[in-house]
């Protein structure tokens, strides 16, 4: 060090290296308090949630229907009626926001058109839900006649996280190398094969990760669910979707009332008794459970689509 | 169905068996309908073939005979449109929106016009396979890769699968380094290896010819002479048409050898006298590396 490092030349870039690092050094501190702040608020809320909600997270609150005194109020109908919409929604929004996007990404021709309907796809991503839920009402509840139904619900959110899930399937499969999809074409594949055996497939964890995005979304909307009419207060539950006898499935689910886990929040919390709120904050720890299982289970399947795959 | 395809494929080859000559080095007859003057028999010919990227011209009234069950390479500096005239064989521009082809490149021995616009694409693919410049296995497993074309043609049976899958991979000498792992990822093999894993792919389902895209351009010096020790041997029972950017592969390799230069076909000779002997000064200039 004492000897050669007295070349002025060796000097200078050394100081320039050392300046140019702190800068590295500067983003790594900025990006760790960002990401702990971040994660922090979150962990504060839930156990929030948690510590109020204490007193009422217990079974008897998963298995209760809503009763006029706190003590006795449960969650029952509200969490079968989130996870049946769920269902709905996640069933309708995936085949339909994969088949659009696939339809945008490998088949339709690059013109004017398509460019249009590209853009308002995006645009809809970011159209206020209320507006969804007066479409809904006006279109499924009177129009198709489904009524204030869990059927109404599903498709209402399905329609509201449909365009999260277009752009994040097209992302994914945009991201399929232009080299795979030629050594299919090139063995004799139709563009149905490329797209069935290969695209899809090989994007399939991007797609999973849009329908996360969208669910989680979906499995909070108040607004849309009461436009369409959620009942606040139920003390049943739709009916079973299994059944004794032939053919063992029904769907006359589909057709009932429902009430969901943020309408009964907001219910709890806009009543004057404060042992409510105690409610509220159990319900809102559910449905932030909820959420973390049914995102659990979704990164847990794009694991094991990805697994394999790393281009 | 399944069996219906093996038929089609062993009439093909035994009719291609029929008029396939040896293996003498003669100087391309230029006419003739078959052009058999004692050489192998012509496996294909382009005639007048333009192609259009839009208004950019990029083949310009290419002539060529490709012998049968020889090896042809195509060599030329870059942007001469060696990769596109290739890639007119299995008409893989059809995926590419605003290409245009004119001429015609007929297929023998049943004078096929592999361009026109009443022959489907697909079918000329099933008929012609490709290898890329870059390794492109899919991220399945080995074994369904190399299944992948047999099933495109609708084989179910799973024994019949195995053993033209095991045939594919012995053909394309890797069958002993993957015999024990055909359930591994392909892109778990070795560069070298997953290229040798997709010219078994493109072998599986038997083609009469067999594309080659600057095959070992990303490989090093070992995996490329087994690649080309594999081309030499594949020359036995395809038509082989190789785009190169090496010259000493080409010499290596090739039979015959064409050399291009702005989208078009400057000189088409036996390969060993188009490096020793050039008729062409664009050639020559090419060849001893003044420029390329």
């Amino acid at each position: 060090m004492a000897t050669v490092a007295q070349d002025p030349a060796l000097q200078a870039i050394r100081a320039g290296v050392g300046r140019r690092k702190l800068f590295d050094a500067i983003f790594v501190i900025i990006g760790l308090l960002v990401m702990i702040a971040a994660l922090a608020v979150l962990c504060v809320l839930f156990l929030d949630l948690v510590v109020q909600g204490a007193p009422r997270l217990n079974w008897d609150f998963l298995t209760s229907y809503a009763s006029r005194k706190a003590e006795n109020a449960g969650i029952l109908a509200a969490w079968v009626g989130t996870s049946l919409i769920m269902v709905v929604t996640a069933c309708v929004a995936m085949p339909v926001g994969v088949a659009a996007a696939v339809y945008l990404e490998e088949y339709a021709p690059k013109n004017w058109f398509t460019a249009i309907i590209e853009i308002n796809v995006t645009n809809l991503a970011g159209v206020p839900s209320i507006i969804y839920g007066l479409l809904a009402l006006g279109l499924f509840v009177y129009k198709f006649n489904l009524g204030q139904s869990i059927a109404a619900a599903g498709l209402t959110l399905a329609l509201l996280i449909l365009p999260i899930v277009i752009v994040a399937t097209r992302e994914a499969v945009r991201a399929v190398p232009r080299a795979i999809r030629e050594a299919a074409y090139a063995l004799g594949a139709t563009r149905w094969e490329v797209t069935a055996h290969h695209v899809l497939p090989y994007s399939m964890g991007g797609v999973l990760t849009g329908m996360i995005i969208g669910l989680s979304r979906a499995i909070g909307e108040t607004a849309p669910i009461i436009t369409i009419g959620a009942l606040s207060f139920i003390a049943f539950l739709p009916s079973p979707p299994v059944t004794a006898e032939f053919p063992f499935l029904s769907f006359a689910w589909l057709k009932d009332a429902f009430t969901a886990m943020p309408i009964q929040m907001f219910n709890w919390v806009s009543r004057p008794d404060p042992a409510f709120r105690v409610n509220a904050a159990a319900a809102g720890a559910t449905l932030l459970g909820m959420t973390l299982l049914m995102n659990g289970i979704a990164i847990w399947l794009r694991f094991r689509f990805r697994k394999r795959i790393n281009w | 169905m399944a069996t219906q395809t093996i038929e089609v494929n062993e009439v093909a080859s035994a009719m291609r068996g029929s008029h396939a000559g040896g293996t003498d080095r003669l100087r391309v007859a230029v006419e003739g309908e078959r052009a058999v003057a004692g050489g192998a028999a012509v496996k294909a010919r382009a005639s007048g073939l333009n192609f259009f990227y839009g208004g950019t011209q990029a083949l310009k009234g290419l002539d060529m005979e490709i012998r049968d069950r020889q090896v042809t390479a195509l060599i030329g500096p870059s942007g001469c449109g060696k990769s596109t005239f290739l890639r007119c064989f299995n008409r893989m521009h059809d995926l590419t929106p605003h290409t245009r082809y004119e001429g015609s490149i007929h297929l023998y021995p049943d004078d096929i016009d592999l361009i026109a616009k009443d022959v489907d694409p697909i079918e000329v693919r099933m008929r012609i396979g490709m290898v890329f410049q870059k390794p492109n296995p899919f991220p399945k497993t080995i074994f369904e890769n190399v299944a992948y074309g047999l099933r495109v043609r609708g084989m179910r049976s799973k024994a019949l699968i195995e053993e033209e899958v095991e045939k594919a991979l012995r053909d394309a000498a890797i069958w002993d380094e993957v015999k024990d792992r055909l359930n591994d990822s392909g892109l778990s093999l070795s560069g070298g290896q997953q290229q040798r894993l997709c010219i078994a792919r493109a072998l599986a389902t038997n083609p009469e010819m067999l594309l080659f895209d600057e095959p070992t351009s990303a490989l090093d010096p070992i995996a490329t002479a087994r690649i080309e020790e594999l081309i030499t041997a594949l020359r036995e029972r395809v038509t082989v048409l190789i785009v190169t950017h090496n010259m000493q592969q080409a010499a290596r390799v090739s039979d015959y050898t064409a050399f291009m230069y702005l989208g078009e076909l400057i000189e088409f000779d036996v390969t060993s006298r188009l490096f020793t002997n050039p008729g062409r000064k664009a050639t020559e200039d090419y060849i001893t590396g003044r420029y390329g």
